[in-house]
């Protein structure tokens, strides 16, 4: 985003992309079956969501480990290649809403952001009419999830539509949702064509990626020069304490390289760019740069997760037609309840799930667990082998849904990172160490979710596959960074001493510096966090090219 | 001018043709390719494993009016090449074949493969079942499910099973039309 910003505003820009290039037309694998690979696309070490997810990376990258401190779980996910996760993630487009941005003025956790919904609007706005989103006006029934500038949602599909006559049966809203794929022609992109594998990379830039609809408008511009296998390790300093540019590993040759720069904005994903601050020290900025408040690596949050699928026997004996759709679920149920009324104070929202899907590697594990009733009330039992057992898995094919939170976390003193003290990667560069800690705030609310799921897919007439997680399993909370949602670590505020940037995203200690990922966030929601890291993102741009032009930068 | 089709050149300082060259290279690649029905070589599996494995997924997956049996369909060989590709994976592998033949050894003093069909029905009959089966089959019935799951998985995402669950999608849709009427009368929702 802030190279097509800058680009367009008449900057040279230098990217520092650590992947190789990537490009969705050419290098995706839409539309292939998973028979033509030998393990039916499943996972590979350097592909760790599947051999046909557009994601080169995982938990673990070869040479780039990382650490955690004792008694602290934190899964690190990277995608090294251009446009990082922006080839293979959700589409889960949801603005913050206008709570979002006060928590502590509304309950009296955690911190109120520096600023507000209504500075956030203008660009949350520019990023849905340029980009493309659909979805529906909830209006003021909803007045936290802010409508914004959408195509039409698509129609939706079978089980979707059972999911959402039980959970409105319980109260809970089910609306359509708001991804950012389009379902109209836009600035020369396809529409949609409901093959169901946004995740693959979209060889007709359906959906959002970085390389799909912004690196092409800044290529355009001519302004643009990407260098990629560059791993960058330093923000270089100046004698008076401003950026200088950027040291960076040839991943090619090993060599160090180093490209000087005016302005410094570091877009890494929050715990990459916290990490190059940490590792940029210099005589002014011996714990790092930006860092002379110590904030950098504090307030590491992560989404929340927990999931159930459930087994529906109205859904057996499916009638056979293409359920594919887009790459994501088309209806989906926003936060329904106020806080004051449930024993935990954030938030979440639900995901869900289901559907014919491609089969793959891992088509119905486990059929001895469908258990239930059917309509005529004859009891469900699977097991077994021969002609009976094929009959079955025939059956139940398409007859699972599965719900999934993804809910606020309240930053904690537990939760934070730091360099380590004695470990660095293949290219020498020092490593983050993780400490993080649920709190009750996150395991009630876990629990509530699994209540909740199990609850609807009661009322759909079907069964869990998995018994109710207890309290030791802390409700069968995701491990902190699972979710993939990390926040927060160059966190904004009015205050230099208790932040690392300014309400524009911009170093307090450095005016040249600038974040424009998740790092700077003060809060997660019960939203997912990537159009919010867009619209920031192109209004922190905006700001560097005004001040430029008036000189101040 | 010499007529070498299909057999290899026997002195050096022959000159061959374009085309000679090209009908040498096509008849050696022929060669090469494996004859049709030969012998796939498991990666992973014994000799013995693979044959056994080659048994059981019939027993799990076998042909009916629909589709092929599951070695119809590959699943020997994705299995095999699964477990190679995914080590986790396999002593469980390894030690679930040699359960199941020390549990045939035990009652009738022979292994799975040269075991009658009765016999091989007499053990998996204890193992298949988790809801019935008795506790000392627990680590027999652990495996027959994974191995059960993995059958499953290499059967209906072969190219058989997808056609055999008239999975429909991959295909560019121009209009979505949602959830058609027949399916929402199937499930109670029109």
């Amino acid at each position: 985003m802030a190279a097509k910003v800058l680009t367009e505003a008449g900057a040279d820009v230098v990217m520092l992309e650590a992947g190789p290039m990537w490009d969705p037309t050419a290098d995706t694998y839409m539309m292939k079956w998973n028979y033509e690979s030998p393990r039916r696309g499943a996972a590979i070490p350097t592909q760790q969501f599947g051999e046909y997810d557009a994601a080169f990376g995982g938990w673990t990258l070869e040479g780039e480990p990382y650490t955690s401190a004792p008694g602290s779980t934190f899964d690190w996910f990277r995608s090294r290649m251009l446009g990082g996760r922006t080839n293979h993630w959700g589409r889960i487009s949801l603005r913050f809403g206008p709570d979002d941005f006060r928590r502590k003025s509304l309950d009296g956790l955690g911190d109120d952001w520096p600023i507000t919904y209504d500075d956030l609007k203008p660009f949350y706005d520019e990023v849905d009419k340029f980009v493309g989103i659909f979805g529906t006006s909830l209006g003021p029934r909803f007045p936290n999830e802010p409508d914004g500038f959408f195509m039409p949602p698509p129609t939706p599909r079978c089980y979707e539509l059972l999911i959402k006559q039980a959970s409105e049966k319980m109260g809970i809203p089910c609306v359509p949702s708001r991804l950012s794929i389009i379902t109209r022609p836009h600035n020369n992109r396809l529409p949609c064509h409901y093959c169901g594998q946004c995740n693959r990379g979209c060889a007709q830039h359906s959906n959002f990626s970085s390389p799909s609809v912004l690196l092409p408008p800044a290529m355009k511009t001519g302004k643009l020069t990407i260098v990629a296998n560059a791993m960058a390790r330093e923000v270089t300093v100046d004698e008076t304490g401003l950026a200088s540019g950027v040291s960076y590993i040839d991943k090619n040759t090993s060599r160090d390289n180093h490209v000087r720069a005016r302005i410094v904005v570091l877009a890494a994903s929050a715990c990459e760019s916290a990490r190059i601050l940490l590792n940029s020290k210099s005589s002014k900025f011996p714990h790092g740069l930006a860092n002379s408040s110590g904030t950098v690596g504090k307030y590491l949050t992560d989404s929340t997760g927990t999931g159930v699928t459930g087994f529906i026997p109205r859904l057996m004996d499916g009638h056979p037609h293409n359920e594919d759709g887009v790459g994501g679920a088309h209806l989906y149920m926003p936060w329904w309840l106020d806080n004051k009324t449930v024993d935990f104070p954030r938030g979440y929202h639900i995901e869900i799930g289901g559907g014919r899907r491609m089969p793959g590697a891992g088509f119905i594990g486990n059929i001895h667990a469908y258990t239930g009733v059917e309509a005529s009330g004859t009891p469900i039992s699977f097991g077994g082998y021969g002609k009976d057992l094929k009959r079955d898995y025939r059956r139940l094919y398409g007859s699972t849904v599965s719900f999934a939170g993804r809910g606020e976390m309240v930053p904690n003193a537990n939760s934070y990172l730091e360099l380590d003290p004695r470990v660095v990667d293949k290219w020498g560069i020092p490593v983050l160490r993780f400490h993080f800690k649920w709190s009750d705030y996150e395991i009630k609310q876990a629990k509530h979710m699994q209540e909740t799921f199990r609850g609807i897919i009661q009322e759909m007439g079907g069964t869990p596959l998995s018994p109710m997680p207890t309290a030791e399993q802390q409700y069968d909370l995701a491990a902190g960074g699972r979710i993939i949602h990390e926040l927060g670590v160059t966190r904004m505020g009015n205050d230099p001493t208790m932040s690392v940037l300014n309400k524009n995203c911009q170093a307090h200690d450095a005016k040249n510096v600038f974040v424009a990922d998740g790092g700077p966030f003060v809060s997660q929601a019960d939203k997912n966090c990537t159009w919010t890291i867009l619209a920031l993102a192109m209004r922190t741009s905006h700001y560097i090219a005004d001040e430029r032009k008036r000189g101040a930068l | 001018m010499l007529q070498l089709l299909g057999s290899a050149p026997v002195a050096a300082g022959l000159t061959w043709t374009d085309a000679e060259a090209a009908q040498a290279a096509k008849s050696a690649q022929a060669a090469r390719r494996p004859a049709a029905g030969a012998a796939y070589k498991p990666k992973f599996f014994t000799a013995r494993e693979y044959a056994t494995v080659r048994v059981l997924v019939n027993l799990i997956i076998p042909a009916d009016e629909r589709s092929g049996s599951a070695t119809d369909a590959g699943v020997p060989e994705f299995m095999d090449f699964l477990v190679a590709d995914q080590p986790g994976r396999q002593t469980a592998m390894r030690g679930g074949l040699n359960w199941i033949d020390h549990e045939c050894e035990e009652r009738f003093d022979t292994r799975f493969l040269e075991c009658s069909a009765e016999q091989r029905a007499a053990v998996l009959d204890d193992i298949a079942w988790p809801q019935r089966a008795k506790p000392e089959f627990a680590h027999g019935v652990a495996f027959f499910n994974s191995f059960r799951d993995l059958t499953a998985s290499g059967f209906w995402s072969s190219k058989m099973g997808v056609t055999d669950l008239q999975y429909t999608g991959n295909v560019m849709v121009l209009e979505w039309n949602g959830c058609p009427p027949e399916a929402l009368q199937k499930i109670g929702l029109k």
